[in-house]
């Protein structure tokens, strides 16, 4: 059957997390991102919302069964309140969805009670690369096979919390596939720069480069490896979650201030040149919506054509995304480009999801 | 409640013989019917108003009764007692408007019943009228009713109609005036033909015009009835196998009890506000039409790619996309996208949930998708796109009117508009 109504367990959990989102991350956004830090309490109080958790098995130290679908609703609601504050406070279930999805039991069993059961604890992922052709199915990182470890080569870039990360894991080319490694903090030959990324926007998350020589790493899912379709399905799906959030609140700005602000006498919005502008944006973001949810759907109940439908989902999503919060600023006018506006920064978030795929995984 | 993508079995089941029709009856005729423009298909006609008959699903395409789930043979859905089935009359409906509109739309607005004259008297009518008026859509032969709204000088803007309405004390009878034009099926509705049913034509008209939208009323007017005339057929751009009519009334005289909603005026717009339901209602599925449109062209481009060697590959970042890679990657987002939107909205209607945003988000979507979509393919397919051996076509002229008829895109964004602003029709003209 078709319906579009959340159940009850997940709009309680979109109610909590829209709550804080809108309370705490919101007002804190514009202060994380030129200050470069979002406040530890923060990430803290997010993670007690316990979206990873609620996701997460008994067996492994959760207390309930993983759904893209309720994840893409939370991350949402989340990305509503402030991107980087999403994205740093969800940094742990890169790493641990990862191993959910592609983990044998015995890496189930040894790194998810301690991610879950936890305090925020920064374990993470690296999937992108600095390339102008970047291609997550076309790496140029390598893995080769060394006994019963594999030895990884290779530059990663835009790793959240890598200066702290207990651990990673390093997506890599093994044989002309990508496949998931884990590679511990204190590896030989794994060294995180200094420097943090400096990217257009997301400067509250702190991003690093990882260099890999001749790392020892074990393979993600044991000697058969990993189904990576999956897992980046997951991360697109993600992506395009975190996609409607952002222009969820860029759309909300933009109506509020087009009620607020005259010009010729009456309020910008009773001009049909802003009104329909508004309107088109509505429609876009309910469309693309639903074409992730359908996605999520498709992922959680393992349809044949669920990869390719998370795949479309987040194009779909990344050109909504541009679109929804280019507008924001120009309804704003002069003053969207002002940075103490809200919508200038939602713009440079808007742009970042095509280059940013694998910062988020539901 | 939650979130599921599921297409409910009976849906399913009813895809696959509307895609036999489709493809039997339809596609392989549409070229015929579009070059003989106002040529009724009567195979066609007699053919869908029996299957729809023997269906049980009387006047034609319309939201079926759903039956109590104890009738249903075990494993049909059938479910304990107590326990009832979620409706899905109207996600059926649209679902069926869809794959026909994908056969030849032309067709689709050709298919036997009560339309949306039909539509009207079932949204605004006392039961006594609908049992009157409706019931003759289940009889032998095939039936039309029609809505009369759109004159030469009230397009979108409905509150600018002039046909008026004027109560004849001594006969007790409603006598009208107007020019009407745009009526899809007026001719079958209204002019005799020995293969049809005697349907009706729904006239909006002013029964107050100092009142404005307050004394808009719709008369139910039989075929036939004397002072009323079709006047001419339009030749159209395209859905040419659909008849669009110019409908003359001279002093038209309808009993009284023709009159749709209450005879006198108050000061309220309720007469009005019972014809924007009826759009409510329709207008997501004129955007399932529309979309059965694009997915032809869709389909049939993606086709004829494979055929020329030219692969779609998915999964590429954007950066690694040839064009037409681009383009087909991104119909295929928003087709897909905007049928969603739609079966939202007909969801909403079947579980009585207010639903006017969700139905002029669906008709905006529909509108802007169904013509890049076909105006692309077209382009994409180069001579071979403009040439007539094909039908993509002629589903790119037949695309245009999604976003025309039904709410322009544009007075759909403005209802879009008031919504999310909050803006009463004063404060957003």
């Amino acid at each position: 059957m078709y319906s579009f109504e959340p159940n009850e367990e997940q709009q309680m959990l979109i109610d909590a997390a829209g709550k804080f989102a809108s309370a705490e991350l919101r007002p804190a956004a514009h202060d994380a991102e030129e200050n470069r830090e979002m406040p530890k309490r923060l990430i803290d109080k997010g993670w007690e919302l316990g979206v990873l958790q609620a996701s997460t098995p008994e067996a492994y130290g959760g207390f309930g069964e993983r759904s893209a679908l309720t994840n893409v609703l939370a991350l949402e609601e989340m990305a509503f309140g402030d991107l980087a504050g999403a994205l740093a406070i969800s940094t742990p279930a890169l790493f641990a969805a990862s191993i959910l999805l592609g983990g044998s039991e015995a890496q189930k069993k040894e790194y998810l009670p301690k991610i879950v059961e936890g305090a925020w604890s920064p374990y993470s992922a690296a999937l992108i690369e600095y390339a102008f052709d970047f291609d997550p199915n076309a790496l140029k990182t390598s893995a080769q096979a060394d006994g019963d470890a594999y030895l990884l080569n290779g530059e990663k870039a835009f790793v959240p919390f890598a200066k702290d990360a207990q651990a990673l894991v390093v997506y890599a080319n093994l044989d002309g596939a990508t496949q998931g490694f884990i590679a511990q903090k204190d590896a030989a030959g794994l060294s995180v720069a200094d420097e943090r990324e400096k990217l257009m926007g997301l400067n509250a998350l702190p991003m690093h480069r990882v260099k890999l020589e001749n790392v020892r790493a074990e393979r993600l899912g044991g000697a058969d490896g990993c189904d990576f379709g999956l897992i980046l399905a997951s991360m697109q799906v993600a992506s395009a979650a975190a996609a409607l959030g952002v222009s969820k609140s860029a759309l909300d700005h933009a109506t509020n201030y087009a009620k607020e602000r005259e010009a010729f006498g009456v309020k910008i919005a009773q001009k049909q040149a802003v009104a329909f502008m508004l309107a088109e944006m509505a429609v876009e973001l309910e469309a693309i919506r639903l074409l992730v949810w359908e996605a999520a759907w498709k992922l959680d109940n393992g349809q044949a054509d669920a990869q390719n439908a998370a795949y479309l989902a987040f194009v779909g999503a990344c050109d909504m995304a541009m679109m929804i919060t280019d507008r924001g600023v120009q309804i704003y006018g002069g003053h969207g480009y002002i940075r103490e506006n809200p919508v200038e920064l939602l713009m440079r978030n808007g742009r970042g999801f095509p280059m940013t795929l694998g910062l988020a995984i539901v | 409640m939650s979130i599921e993508f599921e297409t409910p079995k009976p849906i399913a089941q009813m895809q696959t013989v509307l895609q036999s029709v489709a493809e039997n009856m339809m596609r392989r005729t549409s070229r015929e019917m579009d070059e003989n423009e106002h040529a009724i298909p009567w195979d066609y006609v007699e053919f869908m108003h029996n299957a729809m008959r023997s269906m049980g699903g009387g006047g034609g395409l319309t939201v079926a009764e759903e039956k109590p789930s104890s009738l249903l043979p075990e494993g049909e859905g059938r479910k304990g007692e107590g326990e009832k089935r979620p409706p899905i009359g109207y996600q059926k409906l649209a679902s069926q408007i869809e794959m026909l509109s994908w056969g030849d739309v032309g067709y689709y607005l050709i298919t036997p019943g009560g339309g949306l004259g039909a539509a009207a008297v079932a949204a605004a009518g006392s039961p006594e009228q609908k049992e009157k008026f409706l019931a003759r859509f289940n009889e032998e032969k095939p039936t039309y009713a029609a809505m009369c709204m759109t004159e030469p000088g009230a397009g979108s803007d409905t509150s600018a109609i002039r046909a008026r309405a004027v109560l004849d004390e001594k006969t007790n009878e409603w006598v009208l005036n107007g020019e009407k034009i745009f009526v899809t099926g007026g001719d079958k509705s209204f002019t005799h033909y020995e293969q049809l049913g005697k349907g009706f034509i729904v006239v909006w008209a002013s029964i107050d015009p100092s009142a404005k939208r307050a004394g808009m009323r719709a008369f139910v007017v039989e075929a036939g009835t004397p002072g009323v005339k079709v006047v001419k057929l339009e030749k159209k751009m395209g859905i040419r196998a659909s008849d669009t009519a110019a409908i003359s009334l001279v002093d038209a005289r309808v009993p009284f009890e023709n009159i749709l909603g209450s005879p006198t005026v108050e000061k309220t717009t309720t007469g009005f506000k019972g014809a924007m339901a009826t759009f409510d209602a329709t207008r997501p599925l004129v955007a399932a039409s529309g979309l059965g449109v694009g997915r032809a062209a869709l389909e049939f481009l993606k086709e004829k790619l494979t055929e020329n060697g030219v692969e779609i590959r998915y999964g590429l970042p954007r950066s690694k996309m040839t064009a037409i890679e681009r383009d087909v990657i991104e119909m295929e987002i928003q087709l897909r996208s905007a049928w969603l939107l739609v079966l939202k909205a007909v969801w909403m209607a079947d579980n009585k949930k207010p639903n006017a945003l969700e139905s002029s988000m669906s008709k905006v979507r529909a509108g802007d998708v169904v013509t890049k979509i076909t105006q692309k393919a077209v382009e994409i397919m180069g001579p071979l796109g403009y040439s007539r051996e094909f039908l993509l076509e002629k589903w790119f002229r037949d695309a245009k009117i999604t976003d025309i008829y039904e709410g322009t895109g544009q007075i759909n964004r403005l209802v879009v508009a008031r919504h999310i602003l909050g803006y009463s029709g004063s404060e957003l003209r």
